[in-house]
């Protein structure tokens, strides 16, 4: 019943896996929601909806009328992890994430890895997101991501893939904690039935992570400040969500100036030091007078301070070269050269447009793969092949021939499903997951699971929020 | 704290207590153009005046029909000051200092914005408008309550209380500003029974027509009603009380941060210059220039404690 099919694909459920049985981490939910009244969790559903809303957890989509205040939708079946599966991830994605940074202190120091012919130069020096200025640079306790997200699919029992790695400044962490809160408040029971990992320890882990990559200057205890756009912007909620269990200021670039070779925030009684931003604007934004002169969301003269080792900014500014999804296709390479290792979790198979003849082979099979932007995020500007019309076919065929570097291409994954409840009852969708990574000199620390994201629509394989993805509450159990 | 979060806490609270007090002046418009159409126009230009949108109004209508002020007073989006744009404002200051807010005043406040907007999504019909106008009283308690039984006592929270007692002292003496001629003994009035329709329109802005007939009894006085709205200490929405509260509020933040600021003496001046006197005295030397004179102190504080407490670069 459970069992999708589009396409010709045919997809892995993890909950009714590849026999149509309830697969082992789900049966205990099964028993409970077999159990269960539908109209009583239908209500439920309901409550959560009305919850989101008071709370405020809403996003604005860019470019509409910022009054249209959006609800991702929440759908109240949890992804359920395994304790043996989630050894197996975390291990992963630890393995990637010190990989990364160790890239990235590489490419702003001896660039050996460029030296050693294993990346490709022009993939640095093309990337809008290189930034000469921190050639270098030594970042406080030599950590570039403070602060990761890598993203995962799953495409059977035992297959997983990342499918990109977000080092900027990756997003939704808030809704993984309020998805638990929201879940241990609308079903109090399932909690005392299945063990299940707390999450709620984020907030603090975030501020002892962000505290302990506090620069040289500061002595005694650091004080941390979360940068946000402002109220407009689309992830301000979790801007202030975050400040706000951390029990740090939430600053915006008009509040922050440089007094006395220190980032200070106007307090009503006068300029107090920061030590330690976790900056929610991107680096082009993060200082009018280094960056771009027409930023109003910086701090005039940041940069100076930050290269005097006087000012912590998390993530470090130039971080963003690895979410490029031409790099992407290196991280295999990248693992190796740093740890030495083989990649624990592989890659989806990538073309690189910029190739020639990789480039011939993806316009040939155009129909049946997924396009993306270098640059792109958000789930725009992509072609799903299998979905498109054959116009859209045809309108991005000529956008690939015109500027192929612009372009990767992969097959399309069979992206596993997990029910989503729907008023016929439990229905297939598919999903993908964002674990969120902490770095710090004293090491690495993995919230257990992360944010599940679920495409709502029947048969869709894009997730993204922007584009009417959900969510959902992501359980890894106890063993 | 910051200085923007403590001008937005500060913001929030001014503008939640003027959506209540323009409730309350369209409450009082609406009963008095009822019951005396001959001078609806006047009445309606009057509480257009004393909410400060008469300006506004007059860029787009010809002349003070009922429905249109309340349309225009309650939820035009071109004007600024509506109810609509001023809860809007409300909220956005209140999501700028969420970090200060505890869950339960913010989703007081969130859910007041969300209940007006739905309530004042469509043009609200005549007979709709006394629930109307409840509802939006209603819901600024809801928030005060929240605010009163949830926030610390901290400096946040006596930045809200400040904004909420500026605005409240700054709609009081409007009020009277617009209708002090009605309580000045003029040659029109002697011998003729005072007018008891306009006194209630006065004690009814301030909701307070109940209050004073318990204080006061049946006998109602020009001298009464001012001493009433300027002096009476007891009573919420008169000048005294409130200027009692913003030395309460400065002399907190005086103490907490160990400095005196400006502000806290201007407000100290206010009240032991200008409300220290009997009614009598007041009224010697003119009620009209007494009210302007307050007013003009009154804008000149709200100034100093945005600069006194950085509200702004």
């Amino acid at each position: 019943m459970l069992r999708g099919k589009g396409w010709g694909i045919s997809f892995f459920d993890e909950m009714a896996g590849q026999t149509g049985e309830v697969r082992a981490p789900y049966r205990d939910y099964a028993d409970w929601f077999g159990r269960e009244d539908a109209s009583r969790i239908q209500r439920k559903a309901q409550q959560a909806e009305a919850f989101f809303r008071t709370t405020g957890i809403t996003f604005n989509v860019y470019g509409q009328d910022e009054a249209d205040e959006r609800l991702i939708p929440f759908d109240v079946v949890p992804r359920i992890i395994s304790a043996s599966e989630w050894r197996r991830l975390s291990r992963g994605i630890e393995q990637r994430v010190r990989a990364l940074n160790a890239f990235l202190h590489d490419i702003y120091h001896r660039q050996e890895i460029l030296r050693a012919g294993r990346v490709p130069t022009e993939l640095i020096s093309r990337n809008d997101a290189f930034l000469p200025m921190m050639m270098g640079m030594d970042p406080p306790g030599g950590i570039y991501t403070h602060i990761s997200g890598t993203d995962i699919v799953r495409t059977g029992a035992d297959e997983y893939y990342v499918l990109e790695d977000n080092a900027r400044t990756p997003s939704g962490v808030s809704y993984m904690l309020e998805n638990r809160e929201t879940m241990l408040q609308m079903f109090p029971e399932l909690f005392a039935k299945i063990s299940v990992r707390e999450v709620s320890d984020y907030p603090l882990n975030l501020l002892k992570s962000l505290a302990a990559c506090a620069p040289p200057a500061c002595n005694g205890t650091p004080t941390v400040a979360v940068l946000t756009p402002g109220i407009h912007n689309s992830a301000y909620f979790e801007h202030s969500f975050l400040a706000d269990q951390m029990g740090a200021e939430l600053v915006e670039g008009h509040d922050l100036r440089v007094v006395d070779g220190r980032v200070a925030m106007r307090t009503t009684q006068g300029y107090t030091p920061i030590d330690v931003l976790y900056r929610r604007v991107d680096d082009d934004f993060l200082d009018p007078l280094n960056f771009r002169p027409d930023s109003l969301l910086g701090v005039p003269g940041i940069w100076d301070v930050y290269r005097a080792g006087r000012i912590t900014i998390a993530n470090a500014p130039g971080t963003g070269i690895a979410d490029d999804k031409a790099l992407y296709s290196y991280m295999p390479d990248i693992i190796e050269f740093y740890t030495g290792e083989k990649a624990l979790l592989p890659n989806v198979p990538t073309w690189r447009c910029s190739e020639p003849d990789q480039l011939k082979e993806v316009l040939d099979r155009l129909p049946e793969l997924v396009v993306k932007e270098v640059h792109g995020s958000g789930g725009y500007g992509m072609l799903v092949g299998p979905a498109a019309t054959k116009k859209d076919i045809a309108a991005f065929r000529a956008k690939l021939e015109a500027n192929p570097r612009n372009y990767i291409a992969q097959p399309t994954l069979s992206l596993s499903t997990v029910p989503i409840f729907t008023k016929a009852g439990l229905a297939p969708r598919h999903v993908d997951l964002r674990p969120f990574v902490l770095m710090s000199p004293q090491g690495i620390r993995i919230t257990p699971g992360g944010l599940t994201r679920v495409a709502m629509t029947k048969g869709s394989l894009v997730v993204n929020s922007s584009q009417g993805g959900g969510t959902k509450d992501t359980w890894v159990l106890e063993d | 704290m910051l200085g923007k979060t403590a001008g937005a806490l500060y913001w929030m609270a001014r503008y939640l207590e003027r959506s209540e007090n323009n409730a309350r002046l369209i409450d009082a418009g609406f009963r008095i153009a009822l019951t005396r159409s001959s001078t609806a126009a006047a009445e309606w230009r009057s509480v257009l005046v004393t909410a400060g949108q008469d300006y506004a109004f007059r860029q787009t209508q010809q002349d003070y029909h009922s429905q249109r002020v309340v349309d225009f007073m309650l939820r035009d989006p071109a004007n600024p000051s509506s109810i609509m744009s001023v809860i809007k404002q409300a909220r956005d200051n209140a999501r700028t200092a969420r970090t200060y807010l505890t869950r339960e005043a913010w989703e007081a406040i969130n859910t007041s914005w969300m209940t007006l907007g739905s309530l004042l999504k469509r043009q609200v019909r005549e007979d709709d408008l006394p629930d109307v106008l409840a509802a939006i009283r209603q819901q600024s308690g809801l928030v005060r309550g929240a605010f009163a039984g949830t926030m610390l006592r901290n400096d946040g929270y006596n930045f809200s209380r400040l904004g909420t007692f500026l605005e409240r002292a700054d709609n009081t003496a409007r009020i009277l500003d617009v209708k002090y001629y009605l309580l000045l003994p003029s040659v029109a009035h002697i011998g003729t029974s005072i007018d008891n329709v306009q006194w209630e329109t006065i004690l009814r802005s301030v909701s307070a027509h109940r209050a004073y007939h318990w204080l006061y009894g049946t006998e109602i006085s020009a001298l009464k009603i001012a001493e009433f709205l300027i002096l009476y200490k007891q009573m919420p929405r008169s000048l005294a009380f409130c200027c009692d509260k913003m030395n309460d509020n400065l002399g907190w933040l005086a103490r907490t941060y160990g400095e005196e600021t400006d502000a806290v003496r201007m407000g100290a001046s206010i009240c032991n210059d200008r409300l220290s006197r009997p009614i009598a005295s007041i009224f010697d030397g003119g009620l009209h220039e007494f009210i302007t004179d307050f007013l003009r102190a009154n804008a000149a504080l709200a100034r100093q404690i945005e600069r006194d407490y950085r509200f702004v670069d």
